[in-house]
This record gives structure tokens, sequence and C-alpha cells, in this order.
């Protein structure tokens, strides 16, 4: 019992991150129908943004998460503007490759740069270890911050989805682009919005994972980029809900299978379940089938 | 039309004079060993972005995990060479036909997916065919399959490349290849006229894993030595990238692609810091320019000018 309530612990903490990546994928894809492939690169970004503030700059946690999203925000802005605009009325195919160019360019661009070897992420949240039924089950400080700050982002996204005038807009383009340009939003505007919030919630992401893994690397994003595109298509892609349901739900059961003995296998288990659900509902956990229309 | 008309025994007189110029210069020395290791490369890419054309170009479906079907024909032909020291010709079959075996089988079911799904499940394959190859013992694991016989050289490598252009060429000019094509067009459409889609999506499937898997078994022969991380996500989206950039639909636009990005990785090879950058760039560059391919959807017609142009050239959404 008390080791699965650890796993548990452990599996949200995980979870709590591919929900923050996933998020950004299902927003992007919600609004230009792309698969991002580039934002795993931008959670990277946000973990080595984070690791100078903290070592270079001696700045604390709390502010060195709001600079690194900030940053990572402009970042994606910058990606959207540069890489993806110009390319917006060519085939999803060609749009797919320049994200998998601008994630190489962004990898190998840093690995020039910073040097490919993994570095140590300073201790900026003191880590106090809470003993829970007799010292059996461990909590550390640690994942309370990561799922506070990962429901408090939440909170705030849900806010400025549901009742902002930039949310609406948003919504609105990702039902019907023409007829929301018709209705006098501005796309383009929108469009970058969707990619600031989403580089934002990755970035956060990235000082996250920091603080609770304790190494960076700049080929670090790929792994758990493609984990949370995972999340968000097991979920449904395009919907809010659904990368939050689908992000816990893949830490929940990677923890659970690495625990069981088959860490080996945790990367392939996760694709197993994602074929499955595919499979059986091919919209995602929470998505609605759409009807073929002929 | 006859099988042994003019143009076909023109073209097979020039297949061979290549065949026997090849080994004559080998044999002199003008192709050295470098030089061997960059056409034997070219020639698996030309086979693996051909046959991935069949499934991507022609037949419209997204599949973003080629490399797995490679990796499936490599593992198999090094099992059946080193372990059984079975004859190369058989084991380049039996690649083709176990990675064959394996596009049915993961076919059947994702192939009813559409578009993106249908991507992210093929993905999703591709990465548990490499974490299977990863944790099992028997075909060495994470440390790789070593000691493989170095069978593949110029003769096996230009003769396999021609016959998958052959087949696959003649294989969408035929009705079948029709069928494949007007799915891609509107496979609504296509079904309402009475062609069984899935049967067809699965085949053109099965084909292209086929050649994937012949590609795999003469890597696997050449280079002594795989291990699953060589056929991960990143090797079939190479793949990918060559098919786009020689142009969707397009068979000498896939020979041109693979020719022409082989080379500039070789090339960029003499530059390691810097190499993946601007390789990025250098993709990047290509679909903002040309994001419909250099051929565009160009049909075979350097030998047959006779051919009619009989492919529908109209630019889905």
């Amino acid at each position: 019992m008390e080791f699965v309530i650890q796993q548990l612990i452990n599996g949200i903490s995980l979870g709590s991150i591919y929900a923050l990546i996933a998020l950004g994928y299902t927003m992007v894809y919600g609004i230009i129908n792309l698969i991002n492939f580039a934002h795993g690169e931008i959670y990277m970004m946000g973990a080595f943004v984070g690791y100078a503030l903290t070592t270079f700059l001696g700045l604390g946690f709390i502010p060195s998460l709001i600079i690194s999203m900030i940053t990572c925000s402009i970042l994606g802005i910058l990606i959207e503007k540069v890489a993806y605009k110009p390319l917006r009325s060519s085939s999803r195919i060609s749009l797919l490759i320049t994200a998998i160019a601008v994630s190489l360019f962004l990898q190998y661009i840093m690995v020039y740069f910073v040097g490919p070897e993994t570095r140590t992420f300073p201790e900026v949240v003191d880590s106090e270890r809470l003993m829970l039924f007799d010292g059996k089950v461990i909590l550390d400080t640690r994942n309370i911050y990561i799922l506070g700050i990962t429901v408090i982002l939440m909170v705030l996204l849900q806010y400025v989805v549901r009742k902002t005038k930039t949310g609406k807009a948003m919504r609105a383009v990702s039902q019907d682009k023409d007829a929301a340009e018709l209705m006098g939003i501005s796309v383009d505007k929108v469009i970058s919005v969707t990619f600031a919030i989403g580089s934002a919630l990755a970035g956060a992401a990235g000082v996250l994972v920091g603080i609770y893994y304790n190494t960076i690397n700049p080929l670090m994003g790929s792994g758990p980029g493609l984990k949370a595109f995972v999340a968000a298509v097991l979920g449904g892609i395009g919907l809010i809900p659904g990368a939050v349901l689908g992000g816990f739900s893949l830490g929940l059961i990677e923890t659970l299978v690495s625990a069981y003995g088959g860490s080996i296998y945790k990367d392939a288990v996760a694709f197993a379940i994602l074929i499955i659900v595919l499979l059986l509902k091919p919209s995602g956990l929470l998505g609605k089938d759409v009807k073929e229309k002929v | 039309m006859k099988a042994f008309n003019k143009n076909n025994i023109i073209q097979i007189i020039i297949l061979v004079a290549i065949i026997i110029i090849g080994n004559v210069l080998v044999s002199v020395g003008i192709i050295d060993s470098y030089i061997e290791l960059n056409i034997v490369l070219i020639g698996i890419n030309i086979i693996l972005a051909v046959s991935l054309n069949l499934i991507v170009g022609f037949t419209g479906l997204f599949s973003l995990g080629h490399a797995a079907f490679m990796s499936i024909g490599a593992y198999t032909s090094a099992v059946l060479t080193r372990n059984f020291n079975s004859p190369f010709i058989f084991a380049i079959l039996m690649s083709g036909l176990v990675a064959s075996l394996a596009g049915i089988l993961i076919g059947i079911p994702t192939l009813r997916l559409k578009g993106d799904y249908l991507a992210i499940a093929t993905l999703g394959f591709g990465e548990i065919v490499r974490v299977l190859a990863l944790n099992n013992d028997y075909i060495g694991g994470a440390i790789g399959f070593n000691d493989i016989p170095q069978y593949t050289n110029w003769n096996y490598t230009f003769i396999m490349v021609v016959l998958t252009v052959v087949l696959i060429s003649n294989f969408v000019k035929s009705s079948h290849g029709r069928a494949c094509i007007s799915i891609r067009e509107n496979e609504i459409a296509s079904e309402a006229m009475g062609i069984n889609t899935t049967f067809y999506k699965v085949l053109a499937f099965a084909i292209g894993a086929f050649f994937a898997g012949i590609a795999g078994s003469l890597y696997a022969n050449y280079f002594y030595f795989i291990k699953p991380d060589s056929f991960g996500f990143m090797k079939s989206i190479d793949i990918l990238v060559m098919v786009v950039f020689g142009g969707l639909g397009s068979i000498p636009g896939s020979i041109i692609g693979a020719l022409s990005l082989t080379v500039i990785s070789t090339l960029l090879q003499s530059i390691p810091d810097l190499r993946m950058v601007i390789y990025a760039v250098i993709l990047f560059l290509i679909m903002l320019f040309r994001p419909q391919g250099i051929m565009g959807d160009t049909e075979f017609r350097l030998l047959n000018k006779k051919e009619v142009k009989h492919n529908v050239s109209s630019k889905g959404k």
C-alpha cells in the first residue's frame, strides 16, 4: 500500500511536467493543426534559462521561473513568426518537417554553444523530506512545489481561455479560422498569443524538471517532448482538459510500470497505450467523434 | 504492350552496361572503398525513399515509422547471415518478407486512422520496435549486433535499387496503383467507386515495408554492425524528408531527393560541430522555397517517352 502511494506521488510529479508540456502541444494543434515538434526544445531552453539565472545570477526559484517563462514565450513567438508563418499556406507535411528542422536547429545550436554534457541544476528549493506512514512514504517538498505550480498555472490558463477576450478569440479561431477573421479577430495575433502561452508553460516545465531531477542537457527535450505529445493525443488533441488528463495518466502509468519491474519497457508501454487508445477512440479519451461528411 | 519491345530491350542493355561499368571501376580501383560506401548509402536511401513514396506520396498515408521496417529487415538479415549462414539473396528476400508481414500486422488495425493520427500511431509503432530491439538479448540489445558478414556490394545494391524502382513504378501505373492514387485524392469517393480502400492501403503499406526491409538487409550486411538506435524516429524523418524534398508522388523525385540529401549529409561530415545546425537550416530553406518538392509530382518519363502522362495532377488540399 505504502509502495503504491509512493509511486503515485512520483507519478503525479512526472505527470505534472508532462501535462505542462502537453498543454502547449494541444493549444498549438488546436489553433493551426500543427504538431509542433519544436515544443520539446522550448522546454529544454526553459530549463537552460532557469539554470543560467540561478547559477550565474543567483536568482531565487520564483523569479527565475517567471523570467524563464517570459523568455520562452518570446522564443515561441519568434519561432512562429520566422519558421511557421511563411509556410502557413503550404501542405501539412512541409509544416511538420519545418517543425522538425526548428527542433534540430535548437538542439544542436545549444550543443554547439553550451556543449553536449549534462549539467547539474543548483538546489534552489530547499528539499525537505516529509515522512508519512511511519517513514515508509517519503514526500519531498519539491513534489509539492511541482504540483502546486502546475495547478496554479493550469487555473491561470483556464481563466485566460474561458474568461478573457483573448481566450474567447483563441476558442473562436480554433473552431473556424475564416469565420473568426470575418468577426474582426486578428488571427495572426491569436496564433502568436497561443504560441506565447504554450511556450511559457513549457518553459515552466523545464525549470521544474531542473529542480526535480537536477540534471539538464541540450538533448533533454526530445524524449519528454514526444511523451508529452503522446499525452496530448491520449487525452484528445486540441482539448485543454484532455492534455491535463493525458499528462497525469501518462506520468502515473510510466511510474507504475517502472515500479513493477518494467522500467526497460516503459517507453514502449506509453506508445502501446497510445496506439490502443487511438484504435478504440481515435479522437482521444475526451475527444468527441466527428462524423465523416461527404 | 509487349514485354520485349524496343524500349524495354534498350533499358535492359543500359542497365547491364551500368553494372559492368561499375564492376570494372571497382576492380580497377577508381571506385575506392570511400566512394563505394557512399554509393551503397545512396542506393539504400533510394530504396527507402521510393518505398516510402508509395505509402506517403501515392497512397496518401502519413507514415512516420518507416525506419522500423528497415530495422526489422536489418535484424532479420543479420540473424540469418550470421547465426544461420544463409545465402545473402535468401536473407534479402526473407528481410523483405518479414518486414512486409510486420507492415500487414501493424497496418490492418492502424490504417483505419487518418492523417495526423495515423502518423502518430506509426511513430508509436516505430518507437515500440526500437524499445523491443533494445531489450532483446538475442539480437544484442542496446550494445548492438556485431560481426555481420559483409555481403553487400555494388552489384547487390544496384540490382536492388533497379528492382525497387521498376517494381514500384510499374505498380503505380497498374490498376492497383491507380486505386492507391484514388485513395490519396479522395478516400470517400474511391470507396464509393467500389475500391476496397482498406485492402489497398494495407497493400501499399506491405509493399513499402517489403522494400524498406530489403534496404535494411543491405544496410546490415554492409556495415557489419547495427544497433536499435540507428533506426529511431530521426531515421524515419530523414527518409520522409528525402521523399518530400524530391516531391510527393514522384519516383524520380525520390531518387533525386535521396541522392542529394545523402550527398549533403556526407559533405557536412567535414564540419561535425555545425553539421546538424546546417542540416536543419537546409531543411527549412527547402520547405520554404520548394514545399512541393523538386520534381512536384512528375512521373517517370525518362526513357518511355511515348507513355501518356495519365496521372491526375490535381493538388490535394
